[in-house]
């Protein structure tokens, strides 16, 4: 654990090096704490792979009070429950038409292209973080058979709901966007909805796998293949 | 009761003071780049802090108005003009129905404020009425404003005509010295690197918008090119592997993979966001008490500024 100031109003802590669920659920669970021991005084907090941007009301507490705060809170046990999240399940409609990349993955991969879909689908994954764009879940591992680089040159236009692999990370397009990641199918459950409330149907450190579903259900879900 | 947009100008933007607590699905926060100016707007209107205003970047801002009310125009120092006839800046003027209001273009610094009596009442999205383009959230639509736009008001009886005297209205000028609270990265940087930043003029590039801010100087090398994506604090100074500093600004990405020497002191950050391509800026470290009691004062200034009353 390591505390660092990041700027006028904010510090960083540090749970780990690397991207793994371990040091996700070790972010999870301080999210809370931060939470409950910063109260008011807390403006914002970006939680992230291994680390938590955590931004404070400077009229009204300093660095150094957060800091002797935080260590006091976190130094205390949490619960076994802290850290695990939900498990949020989004149907997926795997196909050629909605995931234009599935056949050159499983080209690369020596697999075909069933193959890659269970592969992608039989994976639970957990949010790592939030951002990019509103909405942009990054969630982790993919199996390391299907990881795969972003595309050399990204397209200009990809479909809201696509869901897409870089590297072993994997996500799903909140709106339409430009992007460079391969896209293997289509979720038909809106990632980002400012006329909903909560926005979004999931949070970093929930836990989220993906249920294979056909076109039909896709449309009856309101999916979109445009 | 509503200002009808005429013309937009090169970009003109809701904004309030910004977007809170979002961060964690994904937004930024938005809201005026000189917060100074935005703040002293409806100070001068007698507004609530956080009313509403136009940010109109560069100028070239006209609106038709559809009832009685009274504008002020801060910041940059664009022309104002109701029916062809010249209006002070920093100044609250009535405006009467059918008035055509007529911001010029700048002749020193970027953004200028335009607001009026009461703010514009705007529905608030995610708790705030700024507006991000890049996000599609805010304002009308989550759009800067165009041809044909309302931006309804409410009808106010009274409203003291403020102005701010000469002596207290800033200046915009060509040069300038950002603080910088170091952190983050600052270790991975080497001590030859920190001390170039600190000693070096910086230039600013042409490259800047409302997300950042590029710098074009000596290049600032760090030991890694990369690291593990992580939340990125207002004015963080980004420093990506060509080693020249972005200074990040409201409209930022929440989370990004460049290591950052720290971040610039907000209050200049307000003025850096005035300043145009080829601009001179410095950096100077301080302290997190410093920039606390520079905040402070710089706080206290702006709640105290002594505003005059206009006596006809």
């Amino acid at each position: 654990m390591k505390l660092q100031v990041t700027g006028e109003n904010s510090l960083i802590l540090y749970l780990g090096e690397d991207a793994d669920e371990a040091t996700s659920a070790r972010v999870h669970a301080a999210v809370a704490t931060i939470e409950t021991a910063l109260s008011d005084r807390l403006l914002d907090l970006v939680p992230s792979y291994a680390s938590i941007l955590i931004l404070f009301d400077i009229q009204r507490i300093d660095h150094i009070t957060v800091m002797k705060t935080l260590r006091k809170a976190l130094a205390e046990p949490t619960t076994s429950a802290a850290g695990k999240g939900r498990t949020i399940a989004l149907p997926v409609y795997y196909s050629r038409e909605t995931g234009v990349d599935l056949e050159p993955l499983a080209a690369r991969a020596s697999l075909s292209v069933e193959q890659v879909i269970e592969l992608h689908a039989n994976t639970g994954y957990r949010v790592f973080a939030i951002g990019f764009a509103p909405g942009f879940a990054y969630l982790g591992q993919v199996d390391p058979r299907i990881a795969a680089p972003r595309l050399d040159t990204p397209r200009q236009r990809v479909p809201k709901g696509s869901v897409a692999i870089a590297d072993r990370q994997t996500a799903v397009y909140p709106s339409e966007s430009p992007g460079g990641w391969n896209l293997v199918g289509r979720c038909p459950v809106s990632l980002f909805n400012p006329a909903q409330d909560p926005a979004m149907p999931i949070a970093v450190g929930d836990q989220v796998c993906f249920e294979p579903i056909s076109r039909a259900q896709f449309l009856s879900l309101g999916g979109d293949l445009g | 009761m509503s200002m009808r947009v005429s013309h937009p100008g090169i970009l003109s933007l809701l904004q309030d003071s910004g977007r809170n607590g979002q961060h964690r699905l994904g937004l930024s926060n938005g809201g005026p780049l000189d917060s100074e100016a935005f703040h002293l707007c409806n100070r001068l209107l007698q507004n609530p802090t956080g009313s509403t205003a136009i940010e109109i970047s560069a100028g070239g801002l006209q609106l038709q108005c559809t009832a009685d009310t009274w504008i002020c125009l801060t910041g940059a120092p664009m022309p104002l003009s109701v029916n062809d006839n010249e209006h002070d800046n920093w100044t609250v003027h009535r405006v009467r129905e059918g008035d055509a209001i007529k911001v010029g273009f700048s002749r020193a610094g970027v953004r200028a404020y335009l607001g009026v009596a009461g703010g514009f009442s705007i529905v608030p999205s995610f708790g705030s009425t700024a507006t991000v383009v890049r996000e599609g959230i805010g304002g009308l639509c989550g759009k800067a404003l165009n041809t044909g736009d309302s931006l309804p008001y409410p009808v106010l009886k009274v409203c003291k005509s403020l102005f701010l005297p000469f002596r207290e209205r800033p200046r915009y000028l060509n040069s300038l010295t950002v603080r910088v609270i170091p952190g983050y990265q600052q270790r991975l940087f080497s001590r030859v690197a920190k001390r170039r930043f600190f000693a070096a003029p910086y230039t600013v590039s042409e490259r800047c918008d409302r997300m950042g801010y590029r710098m074009q100087g000596p290049a600032v090398n760090c030991a890694i090119g990369g690291i593990l994506s992580e939340g990125i604090c207002p004015g963080a100074i980004q420093v990506p592997p060509d080693g020249q500093p972005i200074i990040l600004l409201n409209d930022r990405q929440t989370i990004g993979g460049y290591p950052k020497l720290g971040a610039a002191l907000s209050t200049d950050v307000a003025r850096l966001t005035q300043l145009t391509a080829g601009a001179k800026v410095h950096f100077a470290p301080i302290t997190t008490d410093t920039a606390r009691r520079a905040l402070r004062l710089s706080t206290l200034r702006l709640l105290n500024l002594p505003l005059e009353e206009r006596r006809n």
